[in-house]
C-alpha cells in the first residue's frame, strides 16, 4: 500500500467511526442532562402535579414552588453569606497565594527550599481530614462564624494555588525584572506594578477555582455554623431538603434555584476554571 | 521550562550582595501571611489532635483522662470502622476501573477539533461545579424508591414483573448508587484533564504511526497512552486521594446507612468525633485517616518516581 492509499482507508474508517462516536457522546449526555432536566421540571410543578405526572415537561410552568421561596428572607440570608465568605475568602486567597509566589519564582534568598518544602507539604492535608482539629481550634479562637469558615479556606487553598502560580511566574521573562530593577523598581513595585499586572490570566484562573471552592465548601459549614442566620446555601440546601422531604416539590424548587448562580457562573469563567484546573496537573 | 530554570540560574549569578539582602527582606515580609496560615490552620490543629487523641475528651474543659493508645485500638477494632475503610477501598477500585478508563476514552473520542466537542465539554463537566448538595439532592430524587416519583424506579419498572428496586435503602444497593452519583459529579473533570493532557501530545507522533499502517487500536495502545501516563499518574492519584476522603455527597445521600452500609472515614470521623462529641475519639480517627493518606501519597510518589503532579493536587 503507498501512502496515500493507507491515509485514505483510515479517513474512511474514521467516518464510520464518527457516527459511533456521536452514539456514545449522546448517550453519555443524556445520562449526564437527565438529572438536571428532571430537577428543573419538578421545580416548576406544584406538589399535586409532582405526584400525578412526575416526569413530564410542566406545561404550563408553576412558579408558586419559588416564588414561595424568594418570599421567605432565609433564601437571601444564605445567598448574602455565600457570597460575602466566596469574596473573602478568594480576595485573602490570591493575595496571599501570590506573595508567596512571588517569593518563590522571583526572588533569592536564604530558607527558600525549606519553606517551599514546607508549603508543598500543605498538600498533603486535605481539608476534610482535618476537620475536627480545625473544629476545635476554631472554637477556642471564638471563630465558630462566617470567618471561621473563611480563614480555613484560604489556608487550605494556599498550597495548591501558590504551586500553580509560581508556574505561571517562572514564565515571565527575568529580562523584565532586571530592566526594572535598572529603573530604580523596588521588589514591592515589580510585584505591584509589573508582575501582577502581567499575570491577570493566572489570577483569575486561580480566583475562580478559589470561588468555586468556596461557594460549593459543604463540611465546614456543617461542622461550624450552628446558628440558621449563618447558613451557606449549600449547608442551607441540605438543611431544607431534611426540613421539607414530605413536599419535595418544595426542595426541587430550592436546589434549581440555588443552582442558578453556579450555572450562570460556570458559563462565565468556563475558560478560567479549567486553565486553573489543568495548570500543574499537565506539566511536564 | 527548562530554559527558565536555565534563565533563573543565570540571574542568581549576577545577584549583588545587596540585591541578595533586599530578596531575603522581601521574602520574608511575602511569605509571613502563608506562614501564619500555615502554622495556625494546618499545622497547629494537626499536632494539637494527635495530642488529644490520647485521650477521652469529650470537648468540654481540659483534657484530662489520659487513656494512651486506647482510643487507637477501640478504632482499629471496630467493625464499623472497618466497613468505613472497606468502602473506601471499594470506591476507589471502581473509580479507577470504571471511570478512568470511561474518561479516557470520551477525551480520546472528542479530539482532533470534532465538531460538537466544546458543547459536550462544557456539559459534561457541569456537575463538577455543582456543590455537594446540589448533586446529592438531584440523586436521591433520581433514586427515590417510589416510581411514581423516583425517575430510575418508574424506567426499571417497565420491565414486566419486576418489582420496584430499594436503592439507597438497601444495604447491598446503596454503595452502587453513591457511585453512580460519584461517577456523575467527577467523571468530567478526569475528562478535563486527559483532554488537556491529550492536547500537549504533538499530532506528527500519531500521524507517522498511521502512516507506518498501524490501527487506530494499536495507535491508542502504543502511542496515545504512554505519552499520557503523566495526566493518567494525575488522575489516578487525585482520584484515589479524593475517594478516601469521600464525605458530603454520601452524607446527603445516606448519611452513611442503611446500619453503617455506606459508611465511609470522614463519615465515621464526623458522626463520632462531632455529632456524639466523643473529641478525643474522632481527633484519633483523624489521625488515622491524615497516615493513610499520607503513606499512600509519599509511596505512589516513589512508585511513578515523579512530582510534576504536584501543581495539580488542587481540585
Amino acid at each position: 500500500m503507498t501512502e496515500k492509499n493507507t491515509i485514505q482507508s483510515w479517513k474512511k474508517q474514521n467516518r464510520r467511526s464518527l457516527i459511533f462516536k456521536y452514539i456514545v457522546l449522546i448517550i453519555i449526555f443524556l445520562i449526564v442532562v437527565i438529572p438536571i432536566i428532571m430537577l428543573i421540571f419538578g421545580a416548576l410543578k406544584t406538589r399535586g402535579e409532582l405526584a400525578t405526572k412526575p416526569y413530564t415537561p410542566p406545561i404550563p410552568p408553576h412558579f408558586e414552588n419559588i416564588q414561595k421561596i424568594l418570599n421567605q428572607p432565609d433564601f437571601w440570608n444564605m445567598l448574602k453569606n455565600s457570597l460575602f465568605v466566596m469574596l473573602a475568602a478568594t480576595a485573602g486567597t490570591v493575595l496571599v497565594a501570590a506573595m508567596a509566589a512571588f517569593s518563590f519564582s522571583r526572588l533569592n534568598f536564604r530558607g527558600k527550599n525549606l519553606s517551599f518544602n514546607v508549603v508543598t507539604l500543605g498538600l498533603l492535608f486535605p481539608m476534610s481530614i482535618a476537620i475536627l482539629p480545625e473544629y476545635i481550634l476554631l472554637r477556642q479562637l471564638n471563630l465558630l462564624n462566617l470567618w471561621g469558615i473563611i480563614l480555613p479556606e484560604i489556608a487550605f487553598a494556599l498550597a495548591g494555588d501558590i504551586l500553580i502560580l509560581r508556574g505561571f511566574f517562572m514564565a515571565i521573562p527575568v529580562e523584565l525584572q532586571d530592566a526594572s530593577y535598572i529603573d530604580g523598581c523596588t521588589n514591592l513595585g515589580f510585584f505591584w506594578k509589573i508582575l501582577l499586572p502581567l499575570a491577570r490570566p493566572s489570577l483569575s484562573a486561580v480566583a475562580v477555582l478559589a470561588m468555586i471552592n468556596s461557594w460549593n465548601e459543604l463540611f465546614l459549614p456543617i461542622v461550624v455554623l450552628n446558628e440558621e442566620r449563618l447558613y451557606t446555601l449549600p449547608l442551607g440546601t441540605m438543611q431544607f431538603s431534611t426540613e421539607h422531604g414530605t413536599d419535595w416539590a418544595m426542595v426541587l424548587a430550592f436546589v434549581a434555584l440555588s443552582m442558578i448562580p453556579t450555572i450562570i457562573f460556570y458559563l462565565f469563567a468556563e475558560k478560567q476554571l479549567i486553565s486553573g484546573l489543568t495548570a500543574g496537573a499537565v506539566k511536564g | 521550562m527548562n530554559d527558565l530554570f536555565i534563565a533563573g540560574n543565570q540571574h542568581k549569578y549576577i545577584l549583588s550582595p545587596q540585591k541578595r539582602n533586599r530578596d531575603t527582606l522581601t521574602a520574608l515580609f511575602f511569605l509571613i501571611p502563608t506562614l501564619i496560615f500555615f502554622f495556625i490552620f494546618i499545622i497547629y490543629p494537626i499536632i494539637q489532635s494527635l495530642y488529644y487523641s490520647f485521650f477521652n475528651w469529650k470537648g468540654f474543659g481540659p483534657a484530662i483522662n489520659f487513656v494512651g493508645l486506647r482510643n487507637y485500638e477501640k478504632i482499629l477494632t471496630d467493625s464499623v470502622f472497618a466497613k468505613a475503610v472497606g468502602n473506601g477501598l471499594l470506591i476507589v477500585v471502581l473509580s479507577l476501573i470504571v471511570q478512568l478508563p470511561i474518561s479516557i476514552a470520551l477525551a480520546i473520542m472528542v479530539r482532533n477539533d470534532m465538531p460538537g466537542r466544546s458543547f459536550f465539554r462544557t456539559i459534561f463537566f457541569m456537575p463538577f461545579v455543582f456543590s455537594e448538595s446540589i448533586a446529592g439532592i438531584i440523586w436521591v430524587s433520581m433514586f427515590k424508591p417510589d416510581p411514581s416519583i423516583g425517575f430510575l424506579n418508574a424506567i426499571w419498572t417497565l420491565i414486566p414483573g419486576v418489582k420496584p428496586l430499594e436503592f439507597l435503602g438497601d444495604t447491598s444497593q446503596v454503595m452502587m448508587c453513591v457511585f453512580i452519583a460519584l461517577t456523575w459529579k467527577y467523571l468530567g473533570f478526569h475528562m478535563l484533564l486527559y483532554m488537556a493532557g491529550l492536547a500537549n501530545i504533538p499530532r506528527e507522533i500519531e500521524e507517522a504511526a498511521i502512516i507506518d499502517g498501524a490501527s487506530n487500536w494499536q495507535i491508542i495502545r502504543n502511542v496515545t497512552l504512554p505519552l499520557l501516563s503523566t495526566t493518567i499518574r494525575t488522575s489516578v492519584y487525585l482520584s484515589v486521594l479524593g475517594s478516601l476522603q469521600q464525605f458530603g455527597l454520601i452524607w446527603i445521600m445516606s448519611k452513611g446507612g442503611p446500619v453503617n452500609a455506606s459508611e465511609t472515614m470522614a463519615i465515621y470521623m464526623y458522626r463520632f468525633g462531632f455529632m456524639r462529641l466523643a473529641l478525643g475519639y474522632g481527633c484519633a480517627v483523624g489521625v488515622i485517616l491524615l497516615l493513610i493518606c499520607l503513606i499512600f501519597s509519599v509511596s505512589y510518589q516513589r512508585l511513578v518516581k515523579q512530582q510534576d503532579y504536584l501543581g495539580g493536587l488542587y481540585s
